[in-house]
This record gives C-alpha cells, structure tokens and sequence, in this order.
C-alpha cells in the first residue's frame, strides 16, 4: 500500500492530485467522469467579492498544445457562492478549496474573512495573479511589497491554510514567494497563466476581446516546471505545482522538482476524467519505483 | 405532458441510469435526479417535469468509437461511429466533443452536432465539415479509426408541442442537427397521436453544399434555397416563397450567424416562437471554462452548457 497523504499546514490531501481554478468548474460538472473522493482536493472557480460579468466574448485560442484565455473572472460573487453553491458542494469528500480574487485590498479581505466562516472550506487560494482583469489581481502579484500587502491584509482575517497563488510574468518568481511566505502564506501555488497573445493574419485583428490572454495547457510545462523548482530551494513552506500538467508522469516530474501536490488545469478539457486518472498513476508509479510514501517524491530530483 | 413524465420516469426505471451513477458517487448532488422526478410526478408539479427535461444534466459519458461507415464529400464527411457500450440518452440538438488524434493544431477538442442516433446498434452519425486542421483531420479519418467522444452535451431544442407546425433551417453544415432533433419529435410519445408538419428549410451557397437530402425527405418536407440559384429557390434562407404561404408555430435554425439572425429577424417580425442553436468556440464543452459565452438578457451563459439551443427572446440579437 502506497501512502498518498499529504500534509499542508493545516490541511491534509488524501493524494497530492487537485484540480486547478478556472478549469473545473465547481466540480458538479465533472462529477459524471470523476470520482471527486478520489482527488486530494478541488479547487473552484475564482470568486470576487462582486458580481463579474467577465471580458466580452471571444475569450479563448487555441495555441499549439495549448490555449490562450482572457474569461476574466466571471463569477456571481462571494455571496452567491455562499447562498447558492458553497450548500450543493459542501459535502463532496474532497477538500473543496475557493479560489479568491479580487481588485483591492479591501475586496479581498471582505471576500476572504466571509470564506472564514464557512465550515467545510478549509482553505482559499489568493488569486494575486489574474492576467485578465484590469487593475486585477496582477497588479498585487508582481511586486514584492504588492503581494505582502494583500497576504498580510488576509492573513489578518482568514484563519485557515492560505494558498497564494502565483503569477509567472515577473522577473523573479522566488522574491515572490518569499514575500508571500514573510507576509503569512501557508503554501504557494504556481504557475497561473504565462501572458499571451494571438493574431488573426487574413483579418489583421486579435484573437481575443482583451488582445491578450493567459497561456496554460501542455506548453507551459517546462516553464512551470523551472519556476515550481527555483520556488521550492527558495520557500519554506509548501509548494503546489501545477501549469501544463497532463499524465501522472507529468505530476510526478513536479513533485521531483519540489511540489508537495499539484493540480490539474487544462487538461481536464482534453480528458474530463484525468484528474482521477492522474492519482491513480502516481500510485502505480510508486508502486513500480519500490515508493512507500508519496511525500519521498517531493524534491526528489536527483542532480 | 404526462405522457411525457410517464416515459421519462419509465425510460430512468428501466435504465437505471441515475441510481448506478449515484452509486458510485452517493454524495454528489445532481440536477433532475430519478428521486427529483419521481417527487415532481408524485406532487403533481407537471409544469416543471419539462423545465427538468430542458435544464437536467444527463449522464456525460466519454466513449471510444470505432468509425464503422464513412460517407465522403465536398470539404466535408458523415462519420458512422459505432460504441461498444450503451450510448447515453441524447436528445435532439445536443453534441459531441471529439479528441482529434494526431494533429498538432488541435489540442482541444471539437465539438460536433449529433446527426443521427441509432440505439439499436449504438451509433451516432456525426456530420463534419472540414474548416481547419481539426476538423479536416476528423474528415480524413477511416473506417475503422478509433475516436474518443465526451457525449452528450449541452440542453437541446425544445420539444414542439401537438399540432404545431414546425420549420427547421439550416445552413451549411448547421443542417446537421435537424435531422436527429426531427426524428425525434415523431418518436415523441406525446406527439404520437398528434399529426405533426415538419418541414425543412435548408440554405447553401450552392447545390454541392446541401448534403444527405434524401434523409431529410424521409422526415419531412423538404425546401431549398442556394445563393446561386444552382438548387431550389434562389437566394437566402429568409427569401424562400414558403415564408408567404405556411403556416408556421415553430422555428428550429442552425447556421452562421447572418443565416440565424436573419431568421430571428423574420421570427420576431411574424411573431414565431423561435430558437438557434449557437457554435461560440468552446475549450471544455461542458460549463467549466466559461469561453464560449454568449452575452444574453440573463448575462454571459455558456453556449456549451446553457445552450447551444437558445430561444431568441434570451438574446440580444
């Protein structure tokens, strides 16, 4: 028997396998591929103090072996997901984690103290790196007194693990996440969305409403890769991979470079069930390389 | 409409779809549930048994076909696709989402209208028109391929009720859809008493791009028009003669987007009830990503999910 927890400050995964925000839905769209029981957590679409309508329509390209994006966090707010959502999904027996976005100081402190209260959300992600939303979560996440602002205004009020949630397009991802670590962070996610865009030569317009998008799916593997590795020597606290991940192999190449867990993001559109698939191959994986405890993975990458 | 929950609760019974599906997953809420349905028939909210049918999640599946029949054509291709299990109850209007295998430019997947359905021998007929690399590698599959299919998707048109007399128009590849959606409406069991006129208005630039019409006759009436005037009337959709002389409750129409809005058009104007069924570029295809919105009177919906089948009255066309 393979040992698949994994241990987070204050939250414990059943596997290290999540499903990242934005790809996922609220996990009630995937329940007809996916045993959620079997995934170490869910983490659901990002919410906003307000109501968000998103960017207008078209949102998306397809890129070689990947996507660009530009949905902009459309979302019905924190209280909808109160009243309406956070009732249905509460009891799926998986860590259901919110995903927490905002545009200032003060939205995110009210969205996350309201996540505070509820019982069976044991942590959010802080979303500080949305490339999609004007004077967004960006703005907090590419500077270090930016991200020790809004952690430390959070950490204030929410009492339970805190993820951060890490943007790539900045100079030095480590400073980063350092600065997320000092100001209070319980572990740091990355990478959210490499900054892109996509042209249409016959008719000389963007592909996307905004210009540009958000890069994610199998393309972005390596640079996650590097950036989750030069993290994890830098921080202390947890780190949590994802960015392109697509087979258990993949996950498994994040824990090496130092992820304690990872989530999958994109790839869930190719393969609805290949969350579920992805925490079964670890444990193949272990099984073949005489692993008894998954946790020996994490940083294992032999120099 | 109590003929139409009695099938239902019948078709759920024998299937045990839903109860198997709970198994596995006991804790996961689902919209329309066999327990949420039997509670409706059993407290005699007959009004909402239909909004359950519109809105309920049926059981997705993914599926690996085998293309067992393969009919070529002018820049596109019907695909026979044959399942080894039981194909999920598909209603007319929903569609597929296909992994497209070995091409480089497709690293999503395509979704595709259901052309056909046949229980019997689990087969869907999927109608595919070669636009880019994707879908001309789909095209370019052969008999005996395997394809990768997430099924089925989206809501569906709207069931027409007895006696009304119902247009279906396509345009292009947008004929695909109709052809199932009018099958089913004679298989209909609340239909079955009921004489139904369906007819079809299909609309191509020109004759080669009106495909599998025979299919389409052994359904209904069939009415033509091209832009060059190669078959039927000559002109648009919304120019054909019939627009004077039918009487018609309903308007089905799948097309580009001109063809659908003209016809919105002209359904406003008359007075029709009408839907559309959209095609907004997807990623997921199943209500998680959120790009494939369409700005409506209820905000952004997901084509996807939300429609592809939308009343017009929702739109802001």
């Amino acid at each position: 028997m393979v040992k698949t927890e994994i241990k987070l400050k204050g939250l414990t995964l059943k596997n290290p396998v999540m499903t990242a925000s934005g790809t996922f839905g609220y996990g009630e769209e995937y329940a007809d591929f996916v045993d959620l029981s079997e995934l170490g957590g869910i983490i659901v679409k990002g919410t906003t103090l307000h109501h968000r309508e998103g960017n207008p329509y078209p949102r998306m390209a397809e890129t070689p072996m990947g996507m660009l994006n530009c949905v902009g966090l459309q979302n019905k707010g924190v209280d909808y997901f109160i009243e309406t959502i956070y009732p249905r999904i509460r009891h799926f027996e998986t860590n259901v984690i919110v995903n927490v976005s905002g545009s200032n100081i003060d939205d995110y402190v009210t969205a996350a103290a309201k996540m505070d209260a509820l019982d069976d959300i044991p942590a959010i992600e802080l979303n500080v790196s949305c490339p999609n939303v004007k004077q967004g979560g960006m703005a907090f996440g590419v500077t270090c007194s930016g991200i020790e602002q809004v952690v430390k205004a959070v950490r204030d009020v929410y009492h339970k693990h805190l993820i951060v949630k890490l943007s790539p397009n900045v100079t030095n991802i480590a400073e980063i996440a350092l600065a997320a670590e000092a100001a209070g962070a319980d572990s740091v996610s990355l990478i959210n969305t490499l900054l892109g865009m996509a042209i249409d030569a016959e008719t000389r317009k963007p592909v996307l409403s905004m210009v540009t998008g958000g890069l994610s799916g199998a393309c972005v593997k390596p640079v996650a890769l590097r950036m989750v590795w030069q993290v994890a020597k830098a921080v202390k606290i947890p780190v949590i991979g994802l960015g392109g991940i697509s087979s258990a192999t993949d996950a498994i190449e994040f824990l090496l470079a130092g992820a304690s867990a990872i989530q999958i993001g994109t790839a869930n559109f190719i393969d609805p069930a290949i969350s579920g698939k992805v925490a079964k191959g670890i444990v193949e994986y272990c099984e073949r390389h005489g692993v008894k405890d998954v946790n020996e993975l994490v940083g294992g990458m032999i120099l | 409409m109590l003929r139409i929950m009695c099938c239902y609760a019948e078709y759920v019974a024998s299937q045990n779809v839903w109860p198997a599906a709970n198994r596995r997953s006991p804790h996961i809420p689902r919209s329309g549930t066999f327990h949420e349905v039997n509670h409706i028939l059993r407290s005699s909210k007959f009004h909402e048994v239909n909004h359950i049918l519109r809105s309920s999640k049926f059981i997705m599946k993914i599926i690996d076909f085998i293309v067992v029949e393969k009919q070529s054509f002018q820049r596109a291709a019907l695909l026979k696709l044959k399942s080894s299990t039981p194909l999920p109850e598909i209603r007319g209007g929903q569609f597929v989402n296909v992994r497209v295998d070995g091409c480089d430019k497709a690293y999503l997947r395509r979704p595709i209208s259901i052309h056909d359905v046949d229980y019997q021998n689990n087969t869907i007929d999927l109608l595919i028109q070669e636009k880019h690399e994707g879908t001309k590698t789909l095209c370019a599959l052969p008999v005996g391929a395997r394809v990768n299919i997430v099924l089925p998707l989206g809501n569906g048109f709207t069931m027409p009720e007895k006696d009304d007399n119902v247009l279906l128009i396509g345009g292009g590849i947008g004929i695909a859809p109709l052809l199932y959606f009018a099958k089913t409406i004679h298989s209909n069991i609340s239909c079955r008493d009921a004489i139904h006129r369906i007819s079809f208005l299909l609309g191509g630039r020109t004759g080669s791009d009106l495909m599998l019409l025979d299919r389409f006759r052994a359904v209904g009436d069939v009415f033509i028009t091209t832009n060059d005037g190669s078959m039927g009337e000559k002109g648009f959709v919304t120019d054909h003669s019939l627009w004077n002389t039918m009487e018609i409750n309903k308007i089905y129409a799948c097309g580009p987007m001109p063809m659908m809005k003209a016809v919105a058009k002209v359904a406003r104007e008359k007075g029709i009830w009408c839907e559309v069924s959209l095609e907004n570029q997807m990623a997921c295809g199943i209500g998680a990503c959120l790009c494939c919105v369409e700005s409506t009177k209820e905000g952004n919906l997901c084509v996807c999910k939300e429609g592809p089948v939308f009343n017009v009255e929702r739109l802001l066309w």
